[in-house]
């Protein structure tokens, strides 16, 4: 009776075929593959267009050619936009502003979520819902009474905040410190509380907590949150559109269409390039912090 | 080096009772083991000795000093936690020496203390690894040479082993026995497994629902548990518990457990048990003290036949399982002379390692 049951087991063992397994998985792969490229075409054309283009010159762009390619290219567009001045303001300004906003928003974030995440104190818990609610509500609803408040300090104090370009480093942090603060605040609770506590038996008091803990530990998290906050800053349209008005106080995005489109004529090629060159920091900087994204720095620090 | 005393400390959880008045004296150099069942409060007693929680009332002292409104880097303790807690930005090196750093120590003795630290744990080579790249038994060393380099007053271990697979789990707890007798600072350790309670402590303090049940030596508290809770708990199998009655026999008494089952008290222990006739208690009796009967039955023991309900061979002993009125009782005896499942077996009880439980207080009589 066993033996039978052996062999027939043996027998169906036998039959089973091994290839399925990695059958199924060039399966999945093949649909990864599809999904995935259909995403690149999908996200990589604009940016590839932007870039044709910008290696036209104004004629060949109206000209009635095929628009994906470039018969004789050009790169008068991007030397015409480095050597305008105009273009270098938008860009300092750009800089400048995002810089700042990064700054501040990490300081006044990394502390908040500290405190919100790990030093109990009453109504701690009701004021980091408070924070992410507040990031809830809808840029486009806030410039407006923004607007008003700023208008109104000016009456009562004379400090003209509107149409500098500084004023977007006031204005910025009311989008990304709340984010970025809940972020962190997630970021900080998913570190284990043994691990504060055995640094606080080892001496350590809270700033040191933080500096020497908290912030290289969660250095993945303060990285997602500087990119959000760098994106948020960079690219904003809406506030510098609505504080800013003189030629030379404007950030990039709003510069290059408020100069490049002069009434109904729209300059494409150098739309293109400043566009593509505004997208450039950005890229680069993501580029650059991603290894941290991937470096799992946090494993290991309990058992896993 | 230096004792540590609680007197009467009481924690309470947003009104849920956790630590309901503790006393201990732990002298010096002395190796005591808080266990009990999880939620019986001995965590938290250990935390308020490291002053990671507040005790909501009592005093807590190590060596002279009060400490309850010190906070844990003054109070010169070092903790080993669960799950290592090893900051895993830094190197072994690192890790360990973090304390001194904060303290500023020259660099020098900074890196003579690890060393040092380092060849007592075995672990000279990993000093440049990070946490991840160790297994869990290089991070449970590592956690403790980083108590070790603070040379502070008190160890404070909370659960070390639990996350150690059983091997190594028995491997570690006989390197904290020898690393506490090359260090020999006074150490609180904090354990579910009374087995570990029992083969690392110099004293061994039982806690259940929040209170002390018994403080003593490992032979103490296995040997003359004080209620039935400790009785239970030391020992595996556990004791077994039998609900009884006290009948007079004459000069003598008998302990009746069952209709088919009576054990003759033994003399010498007659006198003490002679108030309680009538009333119902609880017999307690070690699976060790119920033995295979070979031969002429010892003085104060008793002899009995019982049918086997399971028999579990363990090598070195076999386990055999019968059933008293519905209660199972386990004997522990020869591999050789165990009878099989189903048919009856001599056994013999030596009453004189029997325990009296009054089943109201629960204390041993």
């Amino acid at each position: 009776m066993t033996t039978t049951t052996a062999e027939a087991t043996a027998g169906q063992l036998g039959r089973v075929r091994y290839g399925s397994i990695s059958r199924g998985r060039r399966r999945a792969l093949f649909w990864s593959y599809f999904f995935l490229i259909l995403f690149v075409i999908f996200f990589l054309t604009p940016p590839v267009y932007m870039f044709i283009t910008s290696l036209k010159s104004s004629a060949e762009i109206s000209a009635a050619t095929n628009p994906w390619w470039v018969y004789h290219p050009t790169l008068s567009n991007y030397i015409d936009l480095l050597t305008q001045n105009q273009f270098l303001i938008f860009f300092r300004n750009s800089a400048i502003v995002s810089i700042c906003v990064v700054s501040i928003t990490m300081v006044v974030s990394i502390f908040a979520a500290f405190a919100l995440a790990r030093m109990r104190f009453w109504g701690s818990a009701t004021l980091a819902t408070g924070v992410f609610l507040t990031y809830l509500i809808p840029e486009s609803l806030l410039f407006i009474p923004l607007f008003k408040t700023f208008a109104y300090i000016h009456d009562k104090t004379g400090i003209e905040l509107i149409n500098h370009w500084w004023v977007l480093i006031i204005l910025y942090p009311t989008l990304t410190v709340p984010f970025a603060t809940w972020l962190m605040i997630g970021y900080f609770s998913s570190i284990p509380k043994e691990l504060d506590e055995a640094a606080l038996i080892d001496g350590a008091g809270y700033i040191q907590m933080l500096t020497r803990i908290f912030i290289p530990v969660a250095i993945p998290g303060i990285i997602a949150a500087m990119i959000f906050t760098f994106t948020v800053s960079w690219a904003n349209f809406l506030y510098p559109l609505a504080f800013t008005t003189s030629a030379d106080q404007l950030v990039l995005p709003v510069g290059i269409v408020t100069t490049l489109i002069r009434g109904d004529v729209y300059a494409w090629g150098q739309i293109m390039t400043g566009a593509l060159l505004g997208a450039a920091p950005p890229l680069i900087i993501y580029a650059f912090l991603m290894d941290y994204y991937i470096s799992g720095l946090t494993a290991g620090a309990t058992k896993g | 080096m230096a004792q540590v005393a609680l007197r009467n400390i009481v924690k309470t959880f947003d009104r849920t009772p956790a630590v309901q008045g503790i006393d201990l004296d732990i002298s010096d150099r002395e190796f005591i083991v808080l266990v009990g069942p999880s939620g019986c409060g001995k965590s938290t007693t250990l935390r308020m000795i490291a002053g990671l929680e507040e005790a909501t009332s009592g005093e807590i002292y190590i060596g002279d000093q009060l400490v309850n409104d010190v906070p844990p880097k003054d109070r010169d303790i070092a903790m080993v936690f669960q799950n290592y807690a090893l900051y895993p930005h830094m190197t072994v090196f690192e890790n360990m020496s973090f304390g001194l750093r904060l303290k500023r120590f020259p660099k020098p003795e900074i890196r003579e203390r690890v060393q040092a630290a380092a060849r007592i744990l075995d672990i000279t080579d990993l000093l440049d690894r990070r946490p991840k790249q160790l297994s869990g038994g290089q991070r449970q060393r590592v956690a403790m040479g980083r108590a070790i380099v603070r040379n502070p007053k008190v160890f404070l271990f909370d659960e070390p082993l639990s996350n150690l697979d059983a091997k190594l789990r028995v491997q570690m707890r006989t390197e904290i026995k020898k690393i506490h007798q090359k260090v020999t600072t006074t150490t609180v350790y904090v354990t579910h497994d009374q087995v570990e309670a029992m083969t690392l402590a110099d004293r061994v303090v039982i806690m259940n629902a929040g209170r002390i049940d018994q403080i003593g030596t490992p032979h103490e508290v296995y040997h003359t548990p004080k209620t039935q809770f400790v009785a239970a708990f030391i020992g595996s199998p556990t004791m077994n518990m039998l609900p009884c009655r006290l009948v007079e026999n004459g000069s003598g008494l008998t302990i009746r457990l069952s209709d088919w089952l009576s054990f003759p008290m033994p003399p010498s222990l007659a006198d003490r048990f002679r108030t309680r006739v009538g009333t119902e208690l609880t017999f307690g009796l070690r699976p060790e003290h119920i033995i295979e009967g070979r031969g002429e039955v010892p003085p104060g023991a008793a002899a009995f036949e019982a049918r086997l309900d399971v028999v579990e061979p363990m090598g070195m002993e076999t386990m055999v399982y019968f059933i008293v009125d519905g209660v199972e009782v386990c004997g522990r005896v020869n591999p050789a002379a165990a009878g099989r499942a189903g048919e009856a077996m001599r056994l013999v009880a030596d009453l004189n390692q029997m325990h009296l439980i009054d089943p109201r207080t629960e204390l041993v009589i």
